[in-house]
């Protein structure tokens, strides 16, 4: 297709997006270089290409969720394929139907991939042993949320040049974050060097043994980073009182214009959204000239393109054979 | 009606009576009548030649899921499964459907248990009552029908009031209390153990101080009472943390017993990595370090039972994300090949010293008069070829539910043939 920019020839064969862990520095590459073709799209005057063209996409959140369920169903919708949207605001067994049963009974209607959110660490890797669809991950517990560590790296990509070095810290409640593990694996893979900053009560269990720095103060990391990604404070997930009020939290871990003036003036300032103005980030730190928070949503289009037409590939071919 | 039974030539292992030797073990009446070279003429012969003939084996840690859950299992499927394995004893715990926390119930167990005749079932009661672990349930009519110990398994006693309690009232009846060490402030809503495994699969951890922490207390509990009143059980200690608790109090002499299962022995929390909640079981299987101390312990000899756990659940139940399935492992039906690959093999036990850890041992911590070929006790008896190499295969056990992570495995060491009260309740096909 004349929109896909190849850069070497690249066999890709995954028919599930699950996890950014067990993919290889030159798949992540791959899908990174084929989001570059399709940004294009956007920009047309007809934004639709037609390679899922009669395929069905299931968004199949249990997990509240706005960005992330409409950047996957405009990226489905701009490749043609037809979207089916399912909402479940729990999972648990005790409402009656199973995961299982539920994948099934999609399955049955003729679906052709999944992408699932789920509150359950392993949850996509589960639904993917037992059903036929392709699975793609939306994130799962805290776990991973792949697509959502692709378009970090492809943000960081696009205006750094190449990730190969680069110093990035990750803020806040690593423990319970599914981004910061993404991101871990997908930016330590592409040769940048990650610090997770944050109080050691949102420090997960054996962090020492993540291809990771650890540091418990944002003033001494925020001087030495080219890039900042600073995680939403999701009181839904913190268990118990991990830190004693929002104000110290703030105090220590919060991206104020203050600090701001220690980082490199070339600093990129992300934040996965959504943001909590004053709590992590200052609202003139997140609209400010480092901030990219818009563009990652932008990129994070072209990047579930990209995945949603790679999997589906790798289905056509499996089918080939 | 034949009421002999002579086995010839076996390997005659009584660890209770420090006998290893080929001989004959003669049976009359349903109760051991000779072990030595025995000449008489005996309608029934069971040629044991190359075979080991061992007391019955006994499991002081199954759920049988009776009352309350019996499509997972029943007194009579486990009882089944039991002998086939070469048990001739179990104790069920007490965490069914009512809770077993009367009299009543004790004695429906039993009830259920002779209607099955398989293998003797005997059954622990609750410490509280609905093992809410804030009224102690009745321990003493308990006791009188015959339950061999109190615990709230499945679940720790939270207060230490209450714990202290428990020690110090089971004293009356000369019963051991046992405890499932889970500090559930410390242990949250962890599924698999805390650690690199848990933060990379995203699932919440159980931290190895979460049984630590309560097994240090309960032991603090222990010393504060006098030890001639007091029996405590640690059941299926897990962490490297826990053997060093369990070796000073045995060093202080301390009425302290403890219990291993084969997971912890043979299995590690990477087993999580795929999410197959076959590996879901609580204690959380662990790391190499903490295999590696137990099997030490083993071999050192701080541990007092080999415990299977067995805990049925059903294939449509565990078929869930890791975070919404049951927890529990059965392994009640491959146990004698799973003890022998993670400790004889390796050479941590010989034959007698394992059959000592399954049947005179646990026998002795629940007080009965079991686990021995003594010469006028009950003729439970186990004959075991330990050549016998198999296949695990879920598919042909007796269990009533088949989540077993050992499926497929090699093991060596099959149960030929098993001996209740003298009367051949299993043969080997």
């Amino acid at each position: 297709m004349a929109f896909i920019r190849k850069t070497k020839q690249f066999n890709w064969n995954r028919k599930h997006l699950l996890g950014l862990r067990e993919l290889s520095a030159e798949e992540i590459t791959y899908i990174l270089d084929t989001a570059t073709g399709f940004e294009q799209v956007s920009t047309r005057s007809v934004k639709k290409a037609p390679p899922l063209r009669g395929k069905v996409v299931v968004n199949l959140f249990f997990e509240d969720s706005t960005r992330t369920r409409n950047s996957f169903s405009l990226a489905a919708n701009r490749l043609s394929a037809d979207v089916i949207e399912f909402t479940q605001k729990s999972s648990s067994v005790s409402k009656g139907e199973t995961l299982l049963d539920t994948a099934r009974n999609l399955e049955a209607m003729g679906i052709d991939i999944v992408v699932i959110r789920h509150n359950a660490g392993g949850a996509p890797r589960f639904l993917s042993r037992n059903i036929k669809a392709a699975v793609v991950n939306a994130g799962d517990g805290y776990c991973e949320h792949p697509t959502q560590g692709l378009l970090d790296v492809y943000t960081i990509r696009k205006i750094k040049g190449s990730l190969e070095g680069l110093k990035i810290a990750i803020v806040g409640d690593i423990a319970h974050s599914r981004v910061a593990r993404s991101d871990m694996w997908a930016m330590t893979k592409l040769g940048a060097e990650v610090t997770f900053v944050g109080p050691p009560t949102l420090m997960p269990s054996q962090v020492h043994k993540l291809p990771v720095k650890v540091s418990d103060s944002l003033d001494e990391v925020i001087e030495k980073v080219d890039v900042i990604n600073m995680l939403r404070i999701q009181f839904e997930r913190l268990g118990g009182n991990p830190f004693p009020s929002i104000r110290e939290y703030s105090h220590y871990f919060g991206l104020t214009v203050e600090r701001m003036q220690k980082a490199k003036p070339d600093i990129l300032v992300m934040h996965p959204g959504p943001i909590n103005r004053g709590l992590e980030i200052e609202s003139e730190v997140a609209d400010g000239k480092n901030s990219v928070i818009l563009e990652q949503v932008k990129n994070g289009l072209a990047v579930r393109m990209a995945v949603l037409f790679l999997v589906n590939q790798a289905v056509m071919v499996t089918k080939e054979k | 009606m034949d009421t002999e039974l002579l086995i010839k030539n076996g390997r005659v292992i009584d660890p209770a009576n420090d006998i290893d030797k080929i001989c004959d073990v003669f049976i009359a009446d349903g109760k051991i009548a000779q072990v030595g070279k025995v000449e008489k003429n005996v309608q029934n012969v069971i040629d044991a030649q190359g075979k080991l003939v061992t007391p019955g084996l006994i499991d002081i840690h199954v759920h049988f899921r009776e009352p309350g859950d019996e499509e997972e299992e029943t007194i009579a499927s486990g009882s089944a499964a039991a002998v086939a394995a070469g048990y001739t004893s179990v104790v069920c715990m007490p965490n069914t459907k009512p809770v077993i926390e009367t009299e009543t119930d004790v004695e429906y167990i039993h009830r259920k248990a002779r209607q099955a005749r398989k293998t003797h079932v005997y059954t622990m009661g609750a410490i509280t009552k609905g093992l809410a672990g804030v009224e102690l349930a009745e321990m003493g009519f308990m006791s009188q029908a015959g339950a061999v110990g109190f615990t709230d398994d499945g679940h720790g006693v939270q207060d230490p009031s209450v714990m202290l309690r428990a020690l110090k009232y089971a004293g009356m009846f000369d019963v051991f209390i046992a405890q499932h060490c889970q500090d559930d402030r410390i242990a949250g809503n962890g599924v698999m153990n805390s650690g690199y495994y848990s933060t990379i699969l995203g699932l919440p951890g159980i931290d190895p101080l979460a049984e630590e922490a309560m097994l240090w207390r309960d032991i603090q509990l222990v010393k504060k009472l006098p030890p001639e009143k007091v029996r405590y059980h640690a059941q299926h200690i897990s962490t490297l943390g826990s053997v060093e608790l369990i070796r000073a109090a045995k060093k202080d002499s301390l009425p302290v017993t403890c219990e291993v299962t084969p997971h912890h022995l043979l299995l590690t929390e990477e087993c999580c990595s795929e999410y197959d909640t076959n590996y879901k079981v609580n204690p959380p299987l662990r790391n190499s370090k903490d295999v590696e101390s137990l099997k030490q312990a083993i071999a050192d000899g701080l541990v007092d039972a080999l415990v299977t756990d067995h805990a049925p659940h059903l294939q449509s139940e565990k078929e869930l994300e890791f975070l919404a399935a049951p927890f529990g492992i059965v392994s009640l039906e491959c146990a004698l090949g799973l003890f022998v690959k993670a400790l004889v093999e390796p050479g941590i036990l010989d034959w007698p010293g394992l059959i000592r850890l399954m049947t005179a041992k646990p026998a002795k911590i629940i007080g009965i008069d079991k686990g021995t070929l003594g010469i006028g006790r009950q003729a439970d008896i186990a004959i075991i070829d330990p050549e016998k190499q198999y296949t695990i295969d879920v598919n042909t056990f007796i269990s009533k539910s088949k989540n077993c992570p050992y499926n497929g495995w090699e093991v060596q060491g099959k149960v030929e043939k098993t001996i209740v009260q003298g009367e051949i309740r299993f043969q080997a096909k």
